[in-house]
């Protein structure tokens, strides 16, 4: 039985210690919002918070996080940074099928976090590992400065 | 999971064009439509609701369901058919609520196609007329029935907000407590349709219904759902296109912790477990030896070698005009053969479908662009008939032609017949590159002369598969398939001598489908980069080369105009680096965009600008259309510089994908142009528009003109030998 704390909550699983918290998240836990896109960290969907952190946890052995804090797209908006983001989102309608964003919202969160006032610069390099096969990019740009001045 | 088997009551219509039918819906047929988890959803609580067609209900709460006859997959579609079944019924926006279609071919079917299927950029042009005839006829009778109680003229009243209102006594009556004179009231055949200076909804940038839930992580995509009791499987097909499964050893497989099964079928094998890590480790597990079948040996150069050869040889002619033979021996001729790759969709959410098979009944969860298919093939594998097979319509994690594929049911479905209980197949992604269905490679022999400025002649053979013959046979005819010359045949040029024609040639083993942009795609990327060649031929800037020859086809001039000017045309640009314009008539738009790179000495092109003006008709939601462009583009693009699926041994070389990431991508600039006329499409034209662009601008930035795509770095690489 292994010990997580995922959006605040103490969560026990009983799974293999080299099982990636995507599939602990998802097939387990029923917490959904977390997308498989890969499965080879290219391409971000399945990025989720470690201390704040971004990691992409479709490689993450669900036995190697010990008591550090996760926060999934379920919880993210209960953090300051990642309710300015969602509303940004929202308010500059970036989202089209929507696959990718709980993943690029993760980053973006994460961004906010260590970077309060990012430039196209610091945004383009936070936020390349993340896909998005719709075509979003531009105002995945001009959200993050939105949410960056406050939301 | 949330709700996907609510049961919602839809009144059942026995024929296609049913808005002249009006009845509570007391017999009622139960529909297991998936209800949307949109934020507010609500049941209808008592009583019957009020369906005076199948894309509307209202409740005695006023609570407006719309029906969504096609489907979701990022392009706004439930927005924009909302605003337009609103618009016309006076709904209150704030009162209306979203249910996705079940599948109906009869109820539901695209006016265009006749069956139920989104794609081909055409929903808004397939529904605007139908839909607004079906709001407003709802509205006539829900004012008639006003009209009655107060003993008035109905022409007296107006409705607004979801509200009848008789403005000479200042009486109101809500739409919610008239539904059932309404119901009594025959709806007019040919109701009075708004003039578009009274819309209300239609052209305002509303926000879009499906946005909430997609950034809380609430929202539920094929591969979200979760039944009670759902395993997980994953699968490997042979390698080897049209190969079958030789021997399987699963000893190894077995032993996996979560493991239940190991599943041999004939051209698959998948591996059921507790979770998607078990399913994966024991397919990983297995020992398997493939029985490769006879496609093993065919590789890129057999399927290029093909196709040159079958585009020497004269197509089924699909337009002609004048006499292009002798115009083309007279000026300046130019002869071009431009080819284009085969294409993986690559949507993000990987191929999947749940399914749960019991001796009587099938259930089906998936996001699909068809429907009607998806019940059809699961009826097929199992052997029931069609009304015992439930499909679960979820939203969809990227379509681009993909979905309108049922290969992913159908597998799921087998596999579903020899488990116990529900079963979530996921494919893994190595497994939804090398086993997509691929956007054909095609080939375009141009030729055309070049007399006083002008285009004198032009003949022009597409050669490729026909996606219609297998996908839609009736699209394909006398040897023309419909799609494949699609922006080919109707060019928006004036060119007086001209010939299109079209070599059916279908690739060895690899199979094709539809890919975003279709037909046009190919079409658009020949046809404007051959003219961008034709321009230089002839001594003429790019714009005004195309725009003198507009003359029969002004909005597309208008658009030329307004994107030349927005993107600064004609100024003058540092070395390597240029402009490229692309001019297309597709989809029912009209639509110019100017791209402007930069080329290093390695041949890398960075993008420096991207500027579109676009002329798509009455535009329904604004914002939709620019994030359409925007999106379009940019998947063009991912498609010009990186996009090849090649072949070897049989099998398909990639197992990902390479894309355009966000520190690549600069601003995009749509300017979208006023316009009177009826909608045209918008999902597919920025894909069609951006190769060419591309194409034209590093010819403009490095003097090489490339035929082929993708992009090849080599070719424009500065010589160090020099």
């Amino acid at each position: 039985m292994i010990t997580l704390n995922i959006n605040g909550q103490s969560r026990n699983v009983d799974v293999p210690a080299d099982m990636p918290l995507l599939w602990v998240l998802r097939d387990v836990l029923a917490l959904t919002g977390t997308k498989f896109g890969c499965g080879i960290a290219q391409c971000g969907a399945c990025t989720v918070h470690l201390d704040g952190a971004p990691v992409r946890s479709c490689l993450l052995p669900v036995g190697s996080i010990g008591e550090r804090q996760v926060t999934t797209i379920e919880g993210i908006g209960s953090t300051a940074a990642g309710a300015r983001v969602q509303k940004a989102w929202l308010d500059l309608e970036v989202v089209q099928c929507g696959y990718c964003q709980s993943g690029q919202i993760m980053s973006a969160a994460a961004l906010l976090e260590t970077m309060p006032s990012p430039d196209d610069a610091d945004i383009d390099a936070a936020m390349a590992g993340n896909i998005c096969r719709c075509g979003t990019y531009v105002r995945i740009r001009n959200a993050i400065k939105q949410a960056a001045k406050g939301g | 999971m949330a709700q996907a088997s609510s049961r919602s009551v839809a009144v059942a219509i026995p024929s296609r064009r049913a808005f002249l039918q009006a009845s509570v819906a007391t017999t009622g047929a139960l529909l297991l439509g998936f209800r949307l988890p949109l934020a507010g959803a609500v049941s209808p609580k008592g009583g019957d609701p009020f369906a005076p067609n199948a894309f509307i209900r209202i409740d005695r709460q006023g609570v407006v369901t719309l029906i969504m006859p096609q489907v979701e997959m990022g392009q706004g579609v439930y927005t924009a058919i909302a605003m337009i079944l609103a618009e016309e019924l006076d709904a209150q926006w704030e009162q209306v609520r979203l249910e996705a279609a079940p599948p109906s071919d009869k109820l539901y079917g695209n006016p265009t196609f006749g069956i139920q299927a989104t794609g081909n950029s055409n929903s808004i042009r397939a529904f605007w007329m139908p839909l607004r005839k079906a709001g407003a006829s709802t509205r006539a009778i829900l004012v008639e029935a006003a009209a009655r109680r107060w003993k008035v003229d109905a022409g007296t009243c107006r409705a607004e907000n979801s509200e009848v209102i008789h403005a000479a006594s200042g009486r109101k009556l809500a739409y919610a407590v008239l539904i059932d004179d309404a119901s009594r009231i025959a709806p007019p055949k040919d109701p009075p349709l708004k003039a578009p200076a009274d819309f209300k909804l239609i052209g305002k940038p509303l926000k879009r219904l499906d946005t909430p839930d997609k950034v809380n992580g609430k929202v539920i995509y094929g591969i979200d759902v979760m039944p009670p009791g759902v395993k997980f499987a994953t699968l490997a097909a042979c390698p080897v296109f049209g190969g079958k499964v030789g021997h399987v050893n699963d000893t190894k497989a077995k032993q996996v912790p979560g493991v239940h099964q190991v599943l041999v079928l004939d051209d698959f094998v998948a591996v059921v477990g507790d979770h998607m890590w078990a399913a994966k480790q024991g397919l990983a597990a297995l020992d398997i030896s493939w029985d490769e079948g006879p496609n093993a040996k065919v590789n890129s150069a057999a399927v290029w070698q093909q196709i040159r050869a079958a585009s020497e040889k004269p197509g089924a002619v699909a337009k002609t005009a004048g006499d292009a033979a002798k115009a083309l021996g007279e000026g300046d001729r130019l002869d071009a053969a431009y080819e284009m790759p085969f294409l993986a969709h690559a949507t993000m959410e990987p191929m999947n479908c749940t399914a749960h098979v019991r001796a009587d009944a099938c259930e089906v969860w998936v996001g699909i662009q068809v429907l009607p298919r998806a019940q059809a093939i699961a009826a097929k594998v199992t052997g029931l008939p069609l009304e015992k097979v439930t499909v679960h319509n979820l939203l969809i994690g990227g379509g681009f032609g993909r979905r309108l594929e049922v290969d992913m049911v159908e597998k799921a479905v087998r596999i579903a017949k020899q488990v116990d209980g529900p079963v979530k197949v996921i494919w893994s992604r190595e497994e939804d590159i090398q086993h997509d269905i691929y956007r054909p490679v095609y080939r375009d022999l141009l030729s055309a002369s070049v007399a006083n400025g002008r285009i004198a002649g032009w003949t022009h053979r597409i050669t490729g598969s026909s996606i219609m013959a297998r996908w839609f046979p009736a699209g394909f005819q006398k040897g023309i398939d419909i799609d494949a010359v699609d922006s080919g045949a109707d060019m928006p040029y004036d060119i007086p001598n001209l010939r299109v024609e079209y070599t059916r040639d279908e690739p060895p083993a690899v199979p094709t489908g539809f890919w975003r942009g279709v037909g046009p795609n190919n079409n658009v990327f020949a046809i404007e980069s051959f003219i961008d060649e034709l321009a230089k031929k002839a001594g003429k800037d790019p714009v005004t080369f195309r725009r003198d020859m507009l003359g029969k086809s002004p909005r597309l001039r208008a658009a030329v105009d307004l994107a030349a000017s927005k993107a600064g045309w004609g100024s003058t640009l540092p070395a390597r680096r240029g402009r490229g314009i692309a001019a297309q008539t597709a989809f029912g738009s009209f639509i110019a965009t100017v791209i402007e790179v930069e080329v290093d000495d390695h041949g890398e092109v960075s993008l420096k600008r991207i500027v579109s003006a676009v002329d798509t008709g009455i535009v329904v939601n604004p914002d939709t259309v620019m994030a359409q462009l925007q999106g379009g583009l940019i998947f063009g693009l991912t498609a010009a510089l990186y996009g090849e699926i090649t072949i070897d041994k049989g099998r398909v070389q990639q197992s990902n994908y390479r894309m355009l990431r966000i520190d690549q991508v600069p601003n995009i600039e749509v300017h979208l142009i006023k316009s009177g006329e009826a909608p045209g499409g918008i999902g597919e034209t920025g894909t069609t528009a951006a190769p060419p662009a591309l194409g034209n601008a590093i010819y403009a930035a490095t003097g090489v003109r490339l035929r082929r795509l993708p992009v090849d770095r080599v070719a424009l690489a500065v010589s160090k030998s020099a």
